[in-house]
């Protein structure tokens, strides 16, 4: 799409690090859940290693786990419920009589998405060290691999959730907050997808997530970065994060036929 | 005959059934102050929201500074700016963050000059650093205005602009508007329940009902083919259905 304005996108982006930069407890939010699950799977896991093989060759496996599912999640969440701020404070028809396009609205969304989760997710994973001596970042360039797969996993399941809101109104907001949970467990976080009945597996490997956990095993338990599933986690997402701005950009539309965008907060 | 600012062609707007505005059509000149007028559901937020391009109208053409709004609205948005009670800015950011925000949106180049100019000539420069949500109605109705004047529009769209302003800041505002006006040859379209207001700024009026246009004139001229005293009686007339010479009060 041509037009795209740098600028725009840069005014929106900072009207989100304003919003964050105001309130404290936001801040303190972002990096409190994936901290306390971070210490949670962390006593787990120590408790697991006495009596565990697998966790024995590699101690981070669930760690790793919990902290790279925060990443999709954090991802998913920050874009969505950044947009319901533009809906809970009625701003939409301000925005939209401006020169601001639906594009770049989604892509200052996304930026902030990214800003959020490197807050949170970084917060927790730091703490992680001197806590348990478990440091993520040892997984090296890999990690960029994940960390980016599974950013844009969240926000084309965070685009989705937006545009079922601007459709159905905030009555639908709670859905942010469940649809990642429902993909939880075909995604393969804390165990192989092999684990998974039969008929449920080739579901799972529809999910970039999916590639990315097995991809983080291989890394962990054989030392092997595995190609394979990086390259299948990115076709899917690129598929998936192109579904997710289509249905963003055609509820968009359909908002402006229905006058759904002077409505928003209602 | 001068191009219009604003050209409107059979524009209509059904929700279902529900004809919200029905075929009206209408041209405002470059430089005219007009108001849309009308009761309640006559349909002059629908039309103003077609305008923005907010809403898609079920058929119809719109021309604004010479660009067709449903084919290239993006031409035309950072020229034109709009201002409304009924849609605020976000609650939690301060009067000069909103505005900052804004005026990056619009392209304002020495943003900082130009909040400073608005803060003085709108009288918000004392709350600038105050979040938007502790502000009166009064003191947002003017941070939205500012916010509407950020990019020195060539047309300005208000709704109702000064619905919750005490008669000591309508009056300033009015007066700042017509100012506006005169200095930057700017087009107004404005949608009021104030009649006086009307008669004050406006120098051409449509009137609608059931999303129909019924009358269309200056002021004094429709005060005048109505005989009656001011803009309130005529708007009395056309909103109850009564004609000029058809029923005598």
């Amino acid at each position: 799409m041509t037009g795209i304005s740098c600028g725009r996108i840069g005014a929106m982006v900072l009207r989100y690090v304003y919003l964050l930069r105001g309130s404290w407890p936001r801040v303190l939010e972002l990096v409190y859940w994936p901290t306390v699950q971070m210490i949670l799977w962390g006593f787990i896991t120590r408790f697991l290693m006495t009596d565990s093989s697998l966790l024995g060759q590699a101690a981070g496996l669930l760690l790793a786990g919990v902290l790279l599912w925060d990443v999709l999640f954090r991802s998913q969440l920050g874009l969505s419920v950044v947009f319901f701020e533009e809906l809970h404070s009625r701003n939409l028809g301000h925005l939209f009589v401006s020169p601001l396009r639906p594009l770049e609205l989604i892509i200052s969304l996304m930026t902030i998405s990214l800003i959020r989760t490197l807050i949170g997710v970084g917060g927790a994973a730091a703490l992680a060290i001197p806590f348990y001596g478990y440091n993520l970042f040892e997984l090296g360039l890999p990690l960029l691999g994940f960390f980016a797969n599974l950013m844009v996993m969240g926000w084309s399941i965070g685009l989705l959730v937006a545009a079922l809101v601007l459709r159905h109104g905030l009555g639908a907001e709670s859905i942010a907050w469940a649809a990642i949970f429902a993909l939880a467990p075909l995604s393969g976080i804390y165990y192989p997808i092999a684990t998974l009945p039969g008929w449920l597996q080739p579901l799972a490997w529809l999910l970039p997530a999916s590639h990315v956990f097995e991809g983080m095993r291989a890394v962990l338990l054989v030392h092997t970065f595995r190609w394979d599933f990086m390259l299948y986690a990115l076709v899917l997402n690129v598929l998936y994060l192109g579904l997710g701005i289509g249905v963003f950009l055609a509820t968009f539309r359909v908002a402006r036929e229905r006058g759904l965008l002077l409505q928003s907060g209602e | 005959m001068t191009e219009a600012v604003i050209e409107v062609e059979g524009l209509s707007k059904h929700y279902g059934q529900v004809r919200a505005v029905d075929g009206i059509s209408f041209r405002v000149a470059p430089g005219c102050t007009c108001a849309l007028l009308g009761g309640n559901g006559a349909g002059k937020t629908t039309t103003i929201a077609m305008l923005l391009g907010l809403l898609l109208p079920t058929q119809g053409r719109i021309q604004i500074l010479g660009e067709d709004m449903l084919r290239h609205r993006y031409r035309v948005l950072p020229r034109i700016n709009f201002s409304s009670p009924y849609v605020d800015l976000p609650q939690r950011l301060t009067v000069a963050q909103n505005l900052t925000v804004y005026a990056r949106l619009y392209g304002v180049r020495r943003v900082r000059v130009r909040l400073a100019k608005l803060g003085r000539e709108l009288d918000i420069e004392p709350f600038f650093q105050r979040p938007y949500r502790s502000l009166s109605a009064g003191q947002k109705t003017r941070v939205a205005l500012a916010k509407a004047l950020l990019n020195e529009p060539e047309v300005l769209l208000l709704d109702e602009p000064t619905a919750s302003l005490d008669p000591d800041s309508a009056d300033r505002l009015r007066s700042y508007l017509m100012d506006y006006q005169t200095r930057s040859g700017a087009t107004l379209l404005l949608a009021s329940h104030n009649m006086s207001e009307v008669e004050r700024l406006c120098n051409q009026v449509i009137m609608l009902r059931a999303g129909h246009i019924v009358d269309t004139g200056a002021p004094r001229e429709l005060i005048k083919r109505y005989g009656r005293r001011d803009m309130e009686e005529v708007f009395l007339d056309i909103a109850r259905g009564i004609r000029s010479g058809e029923v005598t009060p």
